[in-house]
């Protein structure tokens, strides 16, 4: 296993605290937007594009580019604001999210650059990530495909079809990482659908699967570690989240799942709090 | 008339050998029915750029949506049911709007699938494709002209829905013609009534208009393989010049060929026209041209709908 500094360590924090506050910035602006599956997921994007992944925004369709498939693609302010802190785009760009002139589509478009696939409609996003891991397998090619999936997500059917084409194609390039935050639009997702025991799920569709908590940037960086291994056989990575990370009045509800802060006072408030978390890293 | 009868899937599946000979970036996807769709033969010749997927029609079409977005030109193929019904959303979302460069070849389109029954007698699929943004549809009339289709499709980016019917047609076009993405082909000219047809309905149109003739009716016949984009101009010219058309095609009557011939005539030259298809009825069991006579959408079929137009206009 590698070294991480723990100034790489501050550095991804800060990141997942910034891209925090550009999801709560972006949803009030567009006064739409899923705030609550952003903010559990913004260790995961601030790993992904600042330590794991090789991109380059400069070039964004370079053929070599490990991809992302943002298959929970409700989530797409805190992609954007990912990919703009990277560089494939202007922070200031980021405020124009949902409005008519912009480029930033409320779910991910292939008009923004960075973005390898178009998503929004639940459960499609593994397959195509399975399509670029396979790709890459025909042309010889040593780029490795993740993709973010939501734990409401796998309600869907589609994706179980993906996991066992996934693991009958041995698709050791292909990472998939759920996060678990446990709540869908409508409420609890173990009020709607029982999806556990997820782990023990994934592991009999032939994945490795890799539990931790989602939150935690060095957890993140090992489990990637541990999945580039390869064994023949694709990885899923439970990311154990909360709902809302990180702003107090959206944690563990479903009512910020699609709704950005209701008023001026609300909206100070989250920045408040994520301007705290900010000073204690 | 005398025809050479041949399977548009065998020429579906030879086209695609020859073209995975010529092109590397070729890939070819089927869900458990490549010895039916003919994708077989591709996946005999190339097996390691071939994937049969099992019954997946939904991760099949997102597994192409992947692919082409890697740089790969995607051939996937099923029952025109399952490759549109089952998977339009998958299609909609992961190729469609990205505009990726797959290519849906559906065999087993409209009623003559036959025996199966409506559960496989699909009959909305040109409605529903044709309404996608960014798709292009094509039913080809023959085995000749699925072979040209099929290449054409290859060489130019994009998605495009290629409808491939079940039963041995007619080689109603030459090895040697040409297909030309958008244009209707006048396959006879007339003066008092045009028969437009597409796919498996064109040689039926034809056998009509020589029934018409014997009513001394000079009956125009154009073989519509394009539906999207329509030859807006062959339209509106036959239009003006015959004043009456009736439309056919082994689809439900709504959303398909007529209906976009009727969108055409009512916005830019209106004439009066009847459909023959499907009554926006399920089908059911029958060997298929036993299917087309029942729902009236054989030669005589169309022989009754022309008569009965033009007592109208008279």
């Amino acid at each position: 296993m590698s070294d991480i500094s723990p100034e790489k360590i501050r550095e991804l924090k800060l990141i997942a605290n910034k891209i925090r506050e550009l999801t709560i910035k972006m949803v009030y602006a567009a006064q739409s937007g899923h705030p609550g599956g952003s903010l559990s997921a913004a260790e995961i994007f601030a790993v992904l594009y600042f330590h794991e992944m090789n991109v380059d925004p400069k070039n964004p369709e370079w053929e070599e580019r490990d991809r992302f498939v943002l298959s929970k693609g409700h989530a797409s302010p805190a992609y954007y604001a990912a990919l703009a802190l990277r560089g494939f785009f202007s922070e200031e760009e980021l405020v124009s999210f949902r409005k008519l002139s912009s480029r930033l589509q409320g779910h991910p478009s292939l008009m923004v650059p960075g973005v390898d696939m178009c998503t929004g409609s639940l459960g499609q996003g593994l397959s195509a990530a399975i399509g670029m891991a396979l790709a890459a397998k025909l042309d010889g090619k040593s780029y490795k495909v993740y993709a973010l999936l939501g734990d409401g997500e796998i309600e869907e059917g589609n994706i179980w079809e993906a996991a066992m084409t996934a693991a009958t194609r041995k698709l050791d390039n292909l990472i998939a990482i759920v996060d678990r935050n446990k709540i869908q639009l409508d409420d609890f997702t173990d009020k709607m659908v029982i999806l556990d025991p997820l782990e023990e799920k994934w592991n009999a569709f032939g994945w490795r699967v890799l539990s931790i908590n989602g939150h935690d940037v060095v957890q993140i960086i090992r489990a990637l570690e541990v999945a580039k291994e390869v064994d023949g056989r694709p990885t899923v990575i439970i990311a154990h989240t909360v709902k809302g990370k990180g702003v107090s009045y959206m944690e563990n509800t479903a009512k910020y799942h699609g709704k950005p802060p209701q008023d001026e006072e609300e909206y100070n408030k989250a920045l408040k709090e994520i301007e705290e978390e900010r000073r204690e890293i | 008339m005398k025809w050479e009868y041949e399977s548009p899937r065998k020429a579906y599946g030879e086209t695609l050998v020859e073209l995975g000979k010529e092109r590397e970036d070729i890939v070819v996807l089927d869900a458990d029915l490549s010895t039916s769709t003919k994708t077989a033969m591709f996946g005999k010749k190339f097996p390691e750029r071939f994937f049969n997927l099992g019954l997946q029609e939904q991760n099949m079409m997102g597994i192409a949506a992947g692919l082409a977005r890697s740089g790969k030109t995607v051939f996937t193929s099923s029952f025109a049911v399952f490759a549109t019904g089952r998977a339009y959303d998958q299609v909609r979302q992961s190729i469609a709007y990205p505009r990726l460069n797959v290519k849906i070849v559906a065999t087993h389109g409209g009623v003559t699938v036959g025996e199966d029954g409506a559960s496989h007698q699909m009959i909305e699929d040109i409605g529903l494709m044709c309404g996608l943004p960014n798709f292009r549809v094509i039913v080809p009339v023959d085995s000749n002209e699925v072979r040209r289709v099929i290449r054409f499709v290859a060489y130019e980016y994009g998605p495009f829905y290629v409808r491939l019917t079940r039963p041995s047609l007619p080689n109603i076009t030459s090895k040697d013609d040409e297909f030309i993405f958008g244009r209707g082909a006048v396959l006879k000219d007339g003066d008092d009534i045009t028969l437009i047809a597409t796919g498996i309905e064109v040689s039926y149109a034809l056998l009509a208009a020589e029934r018409l003739e014997k009513d001394g009716i000079s009956a125009a016949v154009v073989n519509m393989s394009t539906i999207k984009p329509i030859d807006k101009d062959l339209i509106i010219k036959y239009a003006r010049k015959t004043g009456a058309i009736v439309t056919a095609e082994d689809h439900n009557i709504y959303n398909g060929l007529g209906s976009r011939v009727a969108e055409v005539l009512v916005e830019n030259y209106p004439v009066r026209m009847l459909r023959v298809g499907m009554p926006d009825k399920f089908g059911r069991s029958g060997k298929w041209n036993e299917l087309l006579k029942y729902y009236e959408m054989d030669d005589a079929g169309i022989y009754n709908a022309a008569k009965k137009l033009l007592e109208v206009k008279k």
